[in-house]
């Protein structure tokens, strides 16, 4: 499209791509506009909101992590992944009502303090679940995707829909995890505390915190803490383990990783066991923030972290975990300042807006390792 | 006459034959009502999935969208007959359809503006062509209104059966041209995206259509569609001549369109983007047309199912069913016409039907254990589809062999 155009106006028009751009900062500042009055009405309100979306935002980060490894390894869209993340919550649960797997640290050591007890507690469960749901994915993996690693891709895309509806009817018979929704026992005692301009405390049952203060709980900072720990964790199995450099290997080009002796075979299984197993710490961490477990509560989270994973740019570690920031958070402010029915369109329309602005999400054309 | 040759002949004849069968069948009540419901399900079904196979199969853009049209079809057509038959007015039928030719020909002006100048940028494109339709939809709102009451007396003058299946035939087929409109313009700036993105965008689109639909009353102002207590009232006028017909058309359109120098178009750039540019095809005005089409074939088909039970609910399309005709395209073969017929009617009767009846009683929730199952082992032994590249002898014969091509080329290059 060399040619020009004879008429100069119109000429700066195409050349400055004006239209579009205009259209977007039209879009842009009613956004702006609604959280800007937002935050200058009433700023606590607005940052418990973010507050909430942050919360929200790590939960969706675990998840995201899965999706992003696994499509940036093998170019698949795992729909079961949100599936595992409800395995995930499922196990915690039955670990919790029927183990009691929460209080066998306390039981063994009675003297450690309460609080380290109940953390550990919690740690616990966590681990259980990221176990049972790394097993889970991994026999998947070896069941369902490995004949069909030479197959059409669509066959394995449809496979995942397939192993994605198993999981959930199968969970939803009544000898499984039966089809009700179950109301979740958390592992811990939730304790909140406020902060503001009348200083920091915690909130006693029966008195109201002091108003134009940010209240947060316990829950927020597992979740934060969890959340951060489980990125770093895996942040230094990518970059630092051996294992994980055959993975970005087998990312970057899997003839040439199974030229240099990586069994990119195995190497794939680790990670789909990897990304289960975080989407298995997402499930214990939005339980015990949204107490309830029912066998389809996989799918909306599920879907929302992955449409992270897009808008962070798929295959993107830290990619992965901005996008979901943003996700919680738009998810969140939107319910709050535009619509609360319409949160689920709005951010869906953002991924779209944000992949005709950057084709491959935020992070997704700058950081040229895949995993 | 040339086309009229022996497999067209045998064809049209076997849709009769098929077609009286199961009419004889349907009055005789012999197909009781259960499994004539599901005979018009499926027929439906194929009807979307044959949209899906055109934009996936035929020219290999991976949307996953199919549902949301087949919902803006669906509620189009509902409206527009709910109107009609539960408030004795035609608003819906002149809004929708000034609506419909009022954008229409906005976006052919705009496409005229557009195509002169050179080297306009697709967002910019899409700034255009969305404000100018939005203007357009006002407008024809107020015309719709206007002509509003003498249409409904003009109705109202014609016999009550003859106005009804007007009306309703006309509903149909608004509900695809209404998401035929929408598909263009969601389609424009969103075909650019590579092939894995474009799937995902669509997902999102039919998703944001959903959560539209579950807040139709509230925040679009359709009272009458209830959001997510689900539309009521929509005349039970489907039937199974309606589906067959609509079927055989659009198996015949896709069968010459393929036909055609846009089926090669489309075809080829399936096969090979780039090649497909240096042969001179205009690769983005190919893309939108396949989405356009394929969209319209959905929309078509929400407007038939609209009618079939005379209920409608949000539910009914959310993204987890999206993946249906996915799955239908896949299962009988991508890029084959007579596979995706087969499978629809395959997997309806089978999943509706058949899995319905064999378990016993307190069983009906393995129903959706064993698909996943079936799903599982039909992609494990056969990854290509039941039907693979095969056709009926009347489609085969029109579309360029394309597996043969396929083999030739490779040979050639073994030769080499």
């Amino acid at each position: 499209m060399e040619r020009k155009n004879q008429n100069p106006i119109v000429n700066w028009i195409v050349k400055s791509k004006i239209l579009g751009i205009l259209f977007f900062v039209i879009i842009g500042a009613f956004a702006v506009y609604k959280l800007g009055t937002a935050l200058f009405d009433n700023p606590s309100l607005f940052l418990q909101q973010v507050v909430n979306g942050l919360q929200l935002g790590f939960v969706y980060a675990l998840i995201a992590l899965g999706y992003t490894m696994i499509y940036g390894i093998i170019q698949l869209i795992n729909f079961a992944h949100g599936d595992i993340f409800m395995v995930g919550a499922f196990a915690s649960f039955y670990s919790i009502s029927r183990y009691n797997v929460h209080l066998w640290f306390q039981n063994l050591f009675p003297s450690v303090p309460v609080m380290l007890a109940q953390i550990i507690g919690t740690v616990t469960v966590i681990l259980v679940s990221m176990v049972v749901c790394a097993l889970l994915a991994y026999t998947i993996e070896r069941i369902a995707y490995k004949p069909l690693r030479t197959a059409p891709r669509i066959s394995a895309l449809i496979t995942a829909i397939g192993i994605s509806f198993f999981l959930e009817y199968f969970g939803a018979l009544n000898f499984v995890f039966s089809p009700n929704y179950i109301t979740y026992q958390r592992p811990f005692a939730v304790k909140s505390w406020f902060v503001g301009p009348s200083g920091f405390g915690s909130i006693e049952s029966g008195i109201a915190p002091p108003a134009h203060s940010i209240i947060f709980s316990n829950i927020f900072l597992i979740i934060v803490f969890a959340s951060l720990l489980l990125l770093l964790v895996l942040q230094y199995i990518v970059k630092k383990t051996k294992i994980g450099k055959a993975m970005r290997a087998v990312a970057y080009d899997k003839p040439t990783a199974r030229l240099m002796g990586i069994n990119s075979d195995a190497i794939i299984s680790v990670t789909f066991a990897l990304g289960a197993a975080l989407a298995g710490a997402a499930g214990v961490l939005y339980a015990i923030a949204f107490p309830q477990v029912f066998f389809s509560m996989g799918i909306t989270p599920g879907m929302k972290a992955f449409v992270a994973a897009v808008v962070g740019g798929i295959g993107s570690i830290p990619g992965a975990f901005i996008g979901a920031l943003i996700m919680g958070q738009a998810e969140t402010l939107s319910a709050a300042y535009i619509s609360t029915p319409m949160r689920d369109a709005i951010a869906f329309s953002l991924l779209i807006v944000v992949l005709l602005i950057r084709p491959k999400g935020i992070m997704g054309e700058t950081s040229s390792e895949k995993v | 006459m040339k086309r009229l040759n022996k497999s067209s002949v045998l064809f049209l004849v076997g849709a009769v034959l098929v077609f009286s069968v199961i009419q004889v069948l349907i009055s005789m009540k012999i197909i009781n009502s259960f499994w004539s419901t599901i005979l018009l399900q499926a027929g439906v079904m194929a009807i979307v999935a044959l949209g899906l196979n055109l934009i996936y199969g035929f020219n290999g853009q991976f949307s996953l969208g199919q549902y949301g049209f087949y919902a803006i079809g669906a509620y189009t057509a509902a409206d527009i007959t709910y109107r009609w038959t539960q408030l004795h007015s035609a608003s819906g039928l002149t809004v929708v359809l000034m609506i419909a030719i009022l954008a229409g020909i906005t976006i052919m002006l705009i496409r005229n503006v557009v195509t002169k100048i050179r080297g306009l940028d697709t967002l910019s494109a899409f700034a255009l062509y969305l404000t100018a339709v939005v203007f357009s939809i006002f407008v024809a709102i107020k015309i719709g209104q206007l002509i509003a009451n003498p249409v409904t007396a003009l109705f109202n003058s014609l016999p009550e059966q003859t106005s009804q299946y007007i009306i309703y035939l006309l509903a149909v087929l608004l509900g695809g041209a209404i998401a035929a409109e929408v598909s263009f313009l969601f389609g424009l700036p969103v075909l650019t995206l590579g092939s894995d993105y474009f799937g995902i965008a669509t997902l999102g689109f039919s998703i944001i259509v959903k959560v539209l639909l579950d807040n139709s009353d509230t925040m679009l102002g359709f009272a009458e569609m209830k959001g997510a207590r689900g539309m009521i009232g929509i005349p039970k006028v489907t039937t199974w001549a309606f589906v067959f017909f609509f079927l055989l058309l659009t198996v015949v359109i896709i069968r010459n369109l393929l036909n055609s120098s846009y089926g090669r178009a489309i075809v080829s750039i399936r096969e090979d983007e780039t090649a497909a540019t240096s042969m001179g095809i205009d690769v983005a005005f190919y893309k939108t047309i396949t989405f356009v089409i394929g969209s319209f074939f959905a929309g078509l088909a929400g407007g038939l199912y609209a009618h079939i039970n005379g209920f409608l609910h949000p539910n009914t399309f959310s993204f987890v069913k999206s993946f249906d005709p996915l799955i239908i395209v896949v299962f009988g073969g991508l890029g084959s016409v007579t596979g995706t017929v087969g499978a629809a009617f395959g997997w309806a009767l089978v999943l509706e039907g058949v899995l319905r009846l064999v378990l016993p009683d307190g069983f009906e929730t393995w129903r959706f254990v064993i698909y996943p199952a079936l799903l599982l082992v039909m992609m494990l032994l056969k990854p290509n589809g039941l039907f693979g590249n095969y056709e009926i002898p009347f489609i085969r014969s029109i579309v360029p062999a394309l597996k043969e091509k396929k083999a030739d080329s490779e040979t050639a290059k073994e030769a080499a």
